[in-house]
């Protein structure tokens, strides 16, 4: 039966060598381009998150205008939304994944040289 | 007793909801074999699927407020209640944006590990720690709810609370003897299950009794008021305590103004009123964007479903997961709220009655109105497959919860804290006993939950990890200059602060406590900022982060660079660490 070890306490990790993947620029330039996109992809849906009461608020008959048997705002929150939100998701993933590998390419080309 | 039982059971309902508790059960035990070591227990050994995993999280995601809540909500309060599903699926998009990838990479079994890792502190453990049992024990007990409600269905004559007993113990049994391997298993058959539960039976009512965009339509907005508009379906009469027609299709009706409109009752005078009157929908605003606040950053920050994505090979592997959570709980949620609209229409006495007599059954409910257009045995197999969902539903989230918080209790307080020097046979029997004792604690609190809405209750469970564990994870993961006594300030400032305002609007509104009650009235603001404190509290916790992490700046861990390499470089770098290995030379 095996147990269990604990590897990051008492004895914290060891300070990185300084190669370029271990380098502060290095790590500075991964996380402003992950943040960049993360950001970038959190403004498409929290535009809509927060617009969406707002027109609810400013414009209730707009808001109310029948599609279909549905109000236009029912469609939108209880139908419309979730493909939306698939589709912000299925773009952040392709770039999150290329951008992975375009840096992991980068910091071996960087240490090889 | 028993003759009355006898007599008003449907055999096919009851059937179909023992054999849906038969066959998890079954699979605990089944998958209880497979796990052999203490890694197998709390992370299934790492080696779940990402199709696998995606069905899991979401069975394990989709819980009886998503199954029941949802539904009953939209009927209760109508359009106000959609931002339930839509912020539940939302979360996971932020999650997913800033959580998920790092999380994995940074390698740990819980949400303490990463803590402790984090910061190498043994004390923060322990902070968070405490926070895996607050909001376990908060989103317990609307899954007793759930329990107590489908068994009060299903036997009509037996009391809520034996409903609650039975089904937390039966849980309890299966979680103390499969650990969580045989969870994964259970839990994505169950999401397949929930799936069909929600959506056969609504497909074939609807064709029977009309379409969602009919019953829908059947309510007038406040411009259709008094307008002569073609009704294509029937309607049963609203009873007085329903919503008007225009305040439940319509934004900020009855869920975000009834703080207001309970002082509006009471109003010492007409300057008083027109104050209120006029703050109605201000306050209901506000009331939304907290909600939504403490949905999308609360889903970031339950802790049962963070330790999913541990169960991922890789990084890479746990977004994609993510996103086909998305898509299976999006697909899932479209259903719910047209039950909710179709219950509106034909079951409207549910508005009359109160506990698990009310508007969260009408999921279970609905399907037998098919019996009284000829098509009796139908009626009964589909509400008999609605019930079979509602078990899965609140079976697989209590589950989840049970070995989240058990892992924390024996993982944490009792491996960590208490007998560091344990054997693993004995940490293993501290699994299983602790889950016994979450388990009873959980029924013991779920007997006192009859009165609130399901789905209520789960939104609370949201705004205290929204103000807790997700400033924690957003500013740990993002943050560079984060201390442990600024992540401790701010999750405890936060999550303490959003808990208590949360406790305060529970126990008056549970136990009527009167002097509560009319302090509520005489302040519909605070009321609003108590019931929904994510607003405040969210903002709260990471200031505090802030302000703290800057006066201790001294205290920035060493190794914060490599910390964060390992969070955020891409795998094939290899600079992943584990932090948590099974020891060399003593496996199986």
């Amino acid at each position: 039966m095996p147990t269990l070890r604990w590897m990051g306490y008492p004895t914290p990790m060891k300070e990185p060598p300084t190669d370029p993947i271990h380098s502060d620029a290095f790590l500075t330039k991964l996380m402003r381009d992950q943040l960049k996109l993360s950001i970038t992809c959190t403004l498409c849906f929290a535009v809509a998150l927060i617009a969406l009461p707002l027109l609810n608020y400013w414009q209730p008959e707009l808001m109310a205008r029948r599609i279909g048997g549905f109000t236009l705002t029912w469609l939108i929150l209880g139908v419309l939304f979730f493909p939306f939100v698939w589709v912000i998701s299925y773009v952040f993933i392709r770039r999150s994944i290329a951008l992975e590998k375009a840096e992991a390419e980068a910091a071996k080309d960087g240490s090889r040289s | 007793m028993n003759a009355l039982l006898a007599m008003t059971v449907d055999p096919w309902i009851a059937a179909l909801a023992l054999l849906t508790v038969a066959v998890t059960v079954a699979m605990g035990f089944w998958s209880a074999g497979k796990s052999k070591s203490a890694g197998d227990f709390f992370v299934a050994g790492r080696s779940v699927s990402v199709g696998w995993n995606a069905s899991a999280i979401s069975g394990e995601y989709l819980s009886a407020a998503s199954f029941m809540g949802v539904a009953g909500m939209v009927m209760l309060n109508g359009y106000d209640a959609l931002w339930y599903p839509v912020c539940y699926a939302c979360g996971y998009l932020f999650l997913l944006l800033f959580i998920a990838g790092p999380l994995r990479r940074f390698g740990a079994y819980t949400i303490p590990d990463f803590a402790e890792g984090r910061y190498d502190s043994p004390l923060f453990r322990k902070i968070a720690v405490c926070f895996v049992l607050f909001i376990g024990f908060f989103y317990t007990m609307p899954q007793m709810k759930g329990a107590g409600t489908t068994l009060a269905y299903i036997f009509p004559g037996l009391p809520y609370w034996a409903g609650v007993v039975v089904v937390g113990a039966v849980i309890t049994l299966n979680v103390s003897l499969g650990g969580m391997k045989g969870i994964t298993l259970v839990q994505a058959f169950q999401y397949w299950l929930k799936m069909f539960a929600i959506a056969v039976p609504i497909f074939v009512l609807a064709a029977v009794v009309g379409h969602y965009h009919e019953h829908l339509g059947a309510n007038r907005t406040a411009q259709e008021a008094g307008r002569a508009i073609p009704v294509e379906v029937a309607r049963s009469g609203l009873p007085a305590k329903a919503p008007t027609d225009e305040q439940w299709i319509a934004p900020f009706g009855s869920l975000t103004t009834k703080a207001v409109d309970n002082a509006l009752k009471s109003a010492p005078s007409p300057e008083v009123k027109s104050e209120l009157e006029a703050a109605r929908r201000p306050y209901s605003l506000l009331y939304t964007y907290s909600l939504i606040i403490a949905l999308v950053c609360g889903t970031a920050g339950l802790p049962h479903i963070l330790v999913r994505f541990y169960t991922n090979p890789d990084g890479v592997a746990a977004k994609r997961t993510t996103m086909w959570v998305m898509i299976l709980i999006g697909v899932f949620y479209v259903f719910p709220p047209v039950y909710g609209v179709l219950g509106r229409s034909l079951t409207p006495e549910l508005y009359d009655a109160v506990g698990a007599k009310g508007t969260d059954k009408v999921v279970l409910e609905l399907p037998t109105l098919l019996a009284g257009k000829d098509h009796p045995l139908l009626g009964s197999i589909l509400s008999g497959i609605t019930c079979a969902g509602a078990f899965a539903a609140f079976m697989s989230t209590f589950s989840g919860l049970l070995v989240s918080m058990t892992g924390a209790l024996a993982h944490d307080i009792y491996g960590r804290i208490l007998r560091p020097q344990s054997t693993p046979e004995q940490r293993l029997k501290a699994f299983k006993w602790s889950s016994v004792i979450v388990g009873a604690l959980a029924v013991a609190l779920g007997t006192q939950v009859e009165k609130p809405n399901i789905n209520f209750l789960v939104g609370q469970a949201f705004a205290i990890a929204a103000a807790s564990y997700f400033p924690l994870l957003f500013m740990s993961v993002w943050w560079r200059g984060m201390t442990m006594k600024g992540a401790a300030a701010g999750m405890l400032g936060g999550g303490l602060a959003a808990l208590a305002a949360i406790t305060l609007t529970t126990l008056s509104d549970v136990y009527s406590v009167k002097s509560l009650a009319d302090f509520w009235v005489a302040h519909p603001l605070l009321r609003i900022l108590c019931e929904q404190p994510a607003i405040w509290a969210v903002p709260l916790s990471i200031g505090l982060m802030i302000v703290v992490s800057k006066a201790t700046s001294a205290d920035v861990p060493a190794d914060v660079r490599m910390k964060m390499l390992v969070l955020h470089a891409p795998e094939a770098l290899g600079l992943k660490q584990e932090y948590i290995k099974e020891h060399e030379g003593l496996g199986h």
